[in-house]
């Protein structure tokens, strides 16, 4: 057996911050690229295939993108409650949620111009997401009842209230038997911003949100709150802070976040709902924060970067003949490099007898 | 109305509520031993995903249902082991390592499905384990058909539930488990390696898991189907907190909830007219939220449960 520990280290070394998401990148990839060759195929050509599929054209990147909104935003949910360690995994739950409010609203009930119209489906999509994740946070701070697995419960309970909407009192008439909602009104549709592609105004916004999160979290004292709060719960209270209603405004920032994320979907990029709307867009906002080392304006940069993976992947499976799951293994062993590199930032792994106690 | 009743007098319901509650019952009390070691496994539902993928593979590709299930053991004692290794060893968050799990196990289990089997629209099946009758007592009236005509995977998973107790309860590695979940430096004084307790309860624990996900694919059904763990992993997970993380009361939470789930797809049959399904199907998942909402004023953790030990460090 071998005999280590780990020493807390006093500072770690701005190299190996910066560098260590990337290395965790790398080592994933190069991990996958054995499954590449255990499916028989070149893993370079296929990597290669996979930065085409998601970069090669204008159309490819515009998809990518369009694919990194709805989990930029998932990302940030995550990111928010992992920093109070509050820990939501509901955020699939949440934006089906936020898809509903938009159906609900957004087919036909609401009439208002463009300019209002988006930001009220916006509005209502957050609350959506919010308001779901709101009881759970209450049983949490007045029952204890843990978050984890209630978050994940009502995942499929959410699910399952999608598909008895969309095939019974919310079905679209118009849609030849498939399970699908009414089309959002044409005030309610995000614009195109890439002419003749999917890119929708919907990018912009979630990048507004990365950076409206950022200044909450790092300018403002509810930011500052919430930091404390996930350091040292019970140091944070009795210097004062306000755990209850810093977690309680956490869950519904988190839980917004993630409603709007259904949202871009329903009113972006398909304008209806469907009951396959998210390939668990929500799951992958927690890798995307994990990536991003819980910084909001990082966020954007991992949630592209998944999207292309995913994106990416499409294509290689097809020219290569490798089955698309390989995207989701490729950001699962993410999610666990990344949490080796971060034990390897914070810490020394010392073998015993190597340092000498004095 | 009152055939709302009779429905808990048929022996096909009881045979329902053991075939439903015997995944349940491996990956719950899985669960008990890693959390009464001090680890948190988020990983059961992934692992129970690929035990469930493997087992099946490895029958499908000629080997016999009993080295299925030993596929299904070892495959989850390897996700065991990584886990291990990431939340014991080195100290990572047991939350985030347990998603990644879930997350590596389920999509390298559809990944060497579909390698495999690239082209199936319809699942393949393969001949899973038949009900054997057991000699006197299968011929009991209404006991008979509800409790001795399982299959042998059913009385094996009653065989290992009654390892899994004598090893928490007689031995001195359920003693050393259940220390390192409660006060690890105490276990270090005593000359124990509590990294090597809780890898040890970790690696049984997911086996248990897969075991449970095999139970799915060789016994329960034939095929296997993407997603076919549907969140049976967590409702494990909030039993385990129903069960106040005690092996006996899981067994019998895991065997009223079964219980409640082949009472719900009878009365299903009975009001399916009226109540959609969907809101039969979301009863399973509202029920684990009840059990722990009712669970969480008595619920007493693991005292050292998420908390990483680290050697030579004082809490």
């Amino acid at each position: 057996m071998i005999k280590f520990r780990l020493e807390e280290r006093a500072n770690s070394p701005y190299w190996l911050i910066i560098l260590s998401p990337f290395i965790a990148i790398l080592v994933a990839i190069i991990l996958a690229g054995i499954l590449i060759v255990l499916a028989g195929a070149n893993p370079f050509q296929s990597y290669y295939q996979l930065i085409i599929g998601a970069f090669g054209s204008k159309n490819s990147v515009a998809e990518t993108l369009a694919r990194a909104t709805p989990i930029i935003l998932t990302g940030l949910a995550a990111s928010i409650a992992f920093r109070a360690k509050f820990w939501n995994i509901g955020a699939e739950g949440q934006l089906y949620f936020g898809a509903l409010a938009t159906t609900f609203f957004g087919t036909g009930l609401v009439v208002l111009p463009s300019i209002l119209m988006i930001p009220f489906l916006f509005i209502m999509g957050a609350l959506a997401g919010g308001l779901l994740l709101l009881p759970l946070v209450l049983l949490k701070l007045y029952y204890k009842v843990d978050e984890v697995v209630t978050t994940l419960l009502l995942n499929f309970v959410v699910v399952l209230l999608v598909s008895y909407l969309l095939e019974g009192p919310w079905k679209d008439p118009m849609s030849l038997g498939w399970p699908q909602g009414k089309s959002v009104i044409e005030e309610g549709v995000l614009p195109q911003i890439l002419s003749k592609t999917r890119l929708h105004l919907g990018f912009i916004i979630s990048i507004f949100f990365a950076f409206s999160i950022w200044f909450i979290l790092s300018k403002t004292v509810i930011g500052y709150r919430i930091k404390s709060v996930g350091l040292n719960a019970a140091a944070a209270s009795h210097a004062g802070v306000p755990i209850f209603k810093t977690v309680l405004v956490v869950a519904l920032l988190s839980g917004g976040m993630a409603g709007m994320a259904g949202v871009t979907e329903t009113a972006g990029l398909k304008g209806y709902l469907t009951l396959d709307l998210s390939p668990g867009f929500g799951y992958a906002g927690i890798a995307v924060a994990m990536l991003a080392n819980l910084n909001p304006i990082g966020v954007i940069f991992s949630g592209v970067f998944l999207a292309s993976i995913y994106v990416g992947a499409d294509a290689m499976s097809r020219a290569m003949n490798v089955p698309t799951y390989l995207a989701d293994v490729i950001v699962a062993l993410t999610v666990l490099c990344i949490l080796l590199s971060l034990v390897f930032v914070h810490y020394k792994i010392l073998f015993f007898g190597a340092k000498k106690y004095d | 109305m009152i055939e709302f009743i009779e429905i808990i007098f048929t022996a096909g319901f009881w045979a329902a509520t053991i075939r439903i509650a015997c995944p349940l019952i491996l990956a719950t009390i899985g669960e008990v031993l890693c959390e009464r070691a001090g680890v948190l496994n988020l990983g059961i539902e992934g692992i129970m995903s690929i035990g469930a993928m493997v087992g099946w593979m490895t029958v499908f590709l000629g080997a016999d249902l009993y080295t299925g299930i030993l596929a299904a053991l070892i495959i989850g004692g390897i996700f065991g082991l990584i886990h291990a290794i990431f939340t014991v060893y080195l100290g990572a968050s047991q939350h985030v390592t347990g998603i990644g799990i879930t997350m590596l196990a389920s999509s390298l289990g559809f990944f060497c499905f579909k390698l495999i089997l690239p082209a199936s629209t319809t699942p393949p099946k393969i001949k899973p384990f038949q009900p054997i009758d057991i000699p006197f007592l299968s011929e009991l009236p209404f006991l008979g058909p509800a409790f001795f005509q399982h299959t042998p995977f059913t009385y094996l998973a009653i065989l290992v539930v009654i390892f899994a107790f004598w090893l928490m309860n007689s031995t001195p590695l359920g003693l050393s488990i259940k220390m390192a979940g409660e006060n690890p430096m105490a276990l270090e004084a005593q000359g124990i390696d509590v990294f090597l307790v809780r890898t040890i309860a970790v690696v049984l624990g997911s086996a248990l898991m897969a075991v449970g996900g095999a139970y799915l694919t060789l016994s329960a059904f034939d095929a296997f189907y993407f997603g076919m763990i549907n969140g049976r992993g967590w409702i494990a997970i909030a039993l385990v907190i129903f069960a106040s993380w005690k092996p006996e009361r899981a067994l019998m939470g895991a065997l009223l909830f079964a219980g409640l789930d082949a009472y719900q797809v009878r009365a299903q049959q009975l009001a399916g007219a009226i109540i959609p399904y969907q809101f039969f199907l979301m009863l399973p998942f509202l029920l684990s939220i009840v059990a722990m909402v009712i669970a969480a004023k008595r619920t007493r953790y693991p005292k050292a449960l998420l908390i990483p030990f680290r050697r030579g460090e004082r809490h």
